[in-house]
């Protein structure tokens, strides 16, 4: 089925017209037509705009013109700004708006020959580890416990639509964002690869902000070879973001062929939490004889602040959180409540535009920047943060790459962890030290729970090395031969 | 002398400092591409960064951190090499954002002076404690509508120097002195047009009184008063109000104000219970703004000559007084004005035209030195006259005039009137000869002693000559004819 296929496949049959452009989107189209009811992977479907990309996607073909994506259809996480198509962030405070301008990161991957089906659902303004928070429902993960299918999993937060798309074929790659884990463990609970770059890596420009120092940008894909196709297109200086980073592209695709041969691998034993579930230990360790065996060096390591990591992260993600959702007034753009005077409209539009999660958000953030609060809370977080990358640093002098878990469960059900917002938060455990440090870091489908529900290991690296990310990613994706396939799936 | 409110307890003196928003000149706003002409149709010079539309992020313009620097080096201020952006945090309605990027913690600029002239011919040296860039605001405008206020967000993003002075003035006249020193600067480096009457430059005021010898006691700031004038009235309303609150046993809150340029008082705009919590962070879409050492060089040296400067080489170089010299060059435009009417003429002959005959005639018809009553070329050719005794001094005055009047250069107005110096020693022997034989009583009082009657036969003799005489001439054919009495 041309749904099964991976980008790199796709790309050689359309080179070889053993299928059309045309052909590839249409399957995909009617495989959201097929499931997206159930899953609601996709918040708007941009079906002719996808055709039309399709087509012209056909025309380069057919006058040997191939870029790395040309025809290659894609999800778009709810979060990146597309011209003329709708921009919901999960919320119902943009639901009318459509964007005049298209984000620098989708931009890119338009200009190499993508074809877009629609956005993706996510949790709102990306707040969230459940995809439970969206505006537009919930996101069902097209994986099924093999006791027990009757029970409804999320596929993970906060792209659980772009996870849950790619995951069940209705989509070949798609874009996220992740600020705490938002691509890696959605990627883990869906059985794909997330990529989260560096940050200054890829724009944010035109991705609507959530933590400005903490946002990045990156693919999901169901093999590493294809996540590194997507950053390769989707990465690049951009001069209207003050963060992007000045330097060129690597050839990510080719970094996965490099083997780990001679690699130093470091293993942060703080990871190692007391509540940690066996089979996530077991698999870790698993993974560390993966690597070894294709001949990697395993050294111990230590991150000494990590248990401060998920602390500083809920003090300075709200904090700018708070602040970069400020412009959602109602006065320019999205939903306006009416109101009787200026502070009414605000306090209406915004009461009634944002859900519950976001509030508190907004509240924690501007708690933690009051005056009389801020030296106890942001600053010292900001001291800590320091000492988070200077604890990669550390390692880093010793290590190519760390291996770790992604997340401390597999994917659960929509309901649990719900009453308890710490309990949430606790998911994102093993992913925020990276967003700290602002480290690159991919999640790697490598075995599968008791229940047969996916798991994934983390891999990070230095700053700006993706390629060793993506060298040791491959390793561990031959060596687990994850072929395990979710229950809810396009022909499945 | 110390300037001093007296109240019913005794002598009061005033502390003011001063925080000026200089509206920076540059072809675009400080972090997106807009244009930033005064002027142009609302909400046509904005760009999507302005109006905070989502995933937009703010890129420095790098002319807006220049022209921050020069203003720095322009106030002998120390230029910091890492400086930061911080969100000031509020609500409304001309701030799309909810934010103003501000620099909070570590401005561009740290301490500098500078120095103002009083109208005593003393000087004066305030301090200045920091200068910051930062985004202006757009416009709400709540006159055109019964119900709405409209937005106006072409002044959204524009950049804005706030200059902060040390708490060093002590009276209205050191105050205006101060604003108009600081445009004056402004406006030689070209990093701010100074036009306090279209709001690109505006002060806030920080005033409180105190007894000599006291410490500071607490102060109020008079918001966003927009003349020097106006400075000058805020300041002494507002001592004069806190010295009332004190005498009469009262305590003065600290609090915002406002300046009632109407009713020459302040009111109260908010306390500082209802002060915003500006909730001040870094902004994390904005990498520290880091200079090189070369960069603030070149700019250092291609600095144009400041008033400062300018006033020692004109005390120096055309021997001016230092009053004279304070007049001319207080605008850059005057005292370029002046340097052209002084080159290869009289520089002090120069000087005392510009600032008599020539301001007058300006300020009479409510001309700027932009648009002068006559170019520093018709001036100078009018001096030439003089030099060459083409005219006399009196007959020039009247030949500016009429320059002024119809735009003609001084030599087309001399030949049209005939206005041309008698020097013809025949004629001026003749008009001596005649009011000596006219005046035989006062001839015999001068030579008597009263030497003061030499005047009144000067004026007669040019009065006999229409104004024409030379007065070199005459005087000298008067001395000889009144000393050497015929026998």
């Amino acid at each position: 089925m041309l749904t099964d296929l991976t980008i790199a496949a796709a790309r050689d049959g359309l080179r070889a017209k053993e299928f059309s452009a045309v052909d590839l989107t249409m399957a995909h189209l009617h495989a959201i037509e097929a499931l997206n009811p159930r899953l609601n992977a996709f918040i708007t479907v941009s079906h002719a705009r996808a055709v039309d990309q399709a087509r012209a996607a056909d025309v380069a073909l057919a006058a040997g013109e191939q870029r790395a994506l040309t025809g290659i259809p894609l999800a778009i996480k709810d979060l990146f700004c597309t011209e003329g198509v709708r921009t919901t962030a999960g919320s119902k405070i943009l639901a009318p708006f459509v964007p005049p301008y298209e984000s620098t990161v989708t931009a890119n991957l338009l200009r190499d020959g993508a074809v877009f089906l629609g956005k993706a659902n996510l949790d709102e303004f990306a707040m969230g580890s459940s995809n439970m928070t969206s505006a537009y429902g919930p996101v069902e993960n097209p994986w099924k416990r093999r006791q027990d299918d009757t029970a409804v999993l999320v596929p993970g937060g906060s792209s659980g639509g772009s996870a849950a798309a790619v995951s069940a074929r209705l989509a070949m790659g798609a874009t996220g964002t992740d600020t705490g884990g938002s691509i890696r463990q959605p990627a883990s609970f869906c059985g794909l690869v997330g990529v989260k770059p560096t940050y200054g890596r890829c724009s944010r420009w035109g991705v609507v902000a959530f933590a400005s120092s903490l946002d990045h940008p990156g693919p999901f894909a169901r093999t590493v070879q294809d996540s590194a196709i997507l950053l390769g297109s989707m990465a690049g200086h951009d001069p209207k973001d003050s963060t992007s980073a000045a330097l060129a592209v690597p050839d990510f695709e080719a970094a996965c062929r490099r083997g780990v041969k001679g690699l130093r691998i470091g293993i942060p034993r703080e990871y190692r939490s007391d509540g940690m579930p066996v089979e996530i230990d077991a698999l870790w360790q698993q993974g560390i004889g993966w690597l070894r065996a294709a001949g990697a060096e395993i050294v111990d390591v230590s991150l000494p602040h990590t248990r401060y990591g998920l602390a500083t992260y809920y003090i300075v993600a709200p904090a700018e959180a708070s602040s970069n959702l400020a412009r959602y007034d109602g006065v320019r753009f999205g939903a306006r409540e009416k109101g009787l005077d200026l502070r009414d409209l605000y306090e209406r539009t915004r009461a009634e535009g944002f859900g519950a999660e976001v509030r508190r958000r907004i509240l924690i953030g501007t708690y933690v920047l009051s005056a009389g609060y801020y030296d106890a809370y942001y600053l010292r977080a900001q001291k800590i943060r320091a000492l988070i990358l200077k604890d990669f640093t550390d390692a880093f002098g010793k290590v190519d790459a760390l291996l770790a878990p992604t997340a401390p469960s597999a994917a659960f059900a929509q309901g649990e962890n719900m009453d308890d917002p710490i309990q949430m938060y606790l998911n994102d455990l093993f992913t925020v030290p990276a967003n700290l440090a602002g480290v690159p870091a991919a999640s790697v489908p490598a075995g599968l729970d008791a229940n047969g529900l996916p798991l994934g290991l983390q891999v990070i690296g230095k700053p700006f090395d993706e390629e060793t990310v993506f060298a040791v990613s491959a390793a561990i994706e031959q060596a687990a031969s994850f072929t395990a396939l979710p229950s809810l799936r396009a022909g499945g | 002398m110390t300037y001093t409110i007296k109240g019913s307890t005794g002598q009061w003196e005033v502390v003011v400092g001063l925080e000026v928003h200089a509206q920076v000149i540059s072809q675009a706003k400080l972090f997106s591409g807009a244009a930033t002409a005064f002027g142009a149709e609302p909400n046509s010079q904005v760009s999507f960064v302005d109006a905070a539309f989502p995933g937009m992020l703010p890129v420095v313009n790098a002319e807006c951190v220049a022209q921050a620097v020069r203003t720095g080096l322009g106030l002998n201020a120390q230029i910091h090499r890492v400086s930061r952006f911080d969100r000031k945090n509020y609500f409304y309605a001309d701030l799309p954002s909810g934010y103003q990027i501000s620099q909070f913690e570590h401005p561009i600029v740290g301490t500098g002076e500078i120095e103002v002239e009083l109208a005593d011919g003393s000087t004066k040296v305030i301090g200045i404690t920091r200068l910051h860039l930062e985004q202006d605001a757009g416009k709400s405008i709540h006159d055109q509508h019964p119900t709405k206020t409209l937005i106006d967000l072409n002044r959204c993003g524009v950049a804005l120097m706030e200059i902060v002075s040390e708490p060093d003035i002590r009276s209205p006249e050191e105050a205006g002195a101060y604003v108009r020193k600081l445009r004056s600067i402004l406006r030689y480096l070209g990093t701010c047009d100074g036009n306090m009457e279209e709001g690109s430059m505006r002060a806030d005021v920080n005033v409180s009184v105190r007894k000599h010898g006291e410490p500071y006691r607490t102060r109020c700031e008079v918001k966003n008063v927009n003349s020097i004038r106006f400075v000058m009235q805020a300041v002494e309303a507002e001592a004069t109000r806190q010295v009332e609150v004190w005498e009469s046993g009262g305590t003065v809150m600290q609090e915002t104000r406002l300046f009632d340029s109407g009713r020459g008082i302040t009111r109260a705009m908010r306390s500082k219970e209802d002060a915003h919590d500006y909730r001040y962070f870094p902004d994390p879409d904005l990498l520290p703004l880091v200079l090189d050492e070369d960069w603030i060089a070149a700019l250092k040296a291609s600095l144009p000559e400041l008033p400062d400067a300018k006033r020692a080489r004109f005390i120096q170089s055309y021997g001016l007084s230092p009053y004279d010299a304070a007049v001319l060059v207080a605008e850059k435009a005057t005292a370029d004005f002046y340097e052209t009417v002084a080159t290869g003429r009289d520089p002090k002959i120069a000087a005392n035209w510009i600032t008599g005959d020539f301001f007058a005639a300006m300020n009479r018809l409510g001309r700027t030195i932009d648009n002068p009553p006559v170019t520093a070329a018709a001036l100078g050719g009018l001096l030439d006259l003089m030099a060459d005794s083409t005219i006399n001094g009196r007959i020039a005055k009247d030949v500016f005039e009429a320059m002024v009047e119809t735009g003609k250069d001084a030599a087309t107005i001399v030949d049209e009137k005939g206005l041309r110096q008698v020097t013809d020693t025949g004629a001026i022997d003749e008009a001596v000869a005649r009011i000596l034989t006219a005046n035989p009583d006062k001839v015999a009082e001068y030579r008597s002693g009263k030497d003061k009657l030499f005047g009144f036969f000067v004026g007669q003799t040019m009065k006999a000559l229409a104004g024409k005489g030379n007065p070199a001439l005459i005087n000298e054919t008067l001395k000889q004819l009144l000393s050497a009495p015929k026998e």
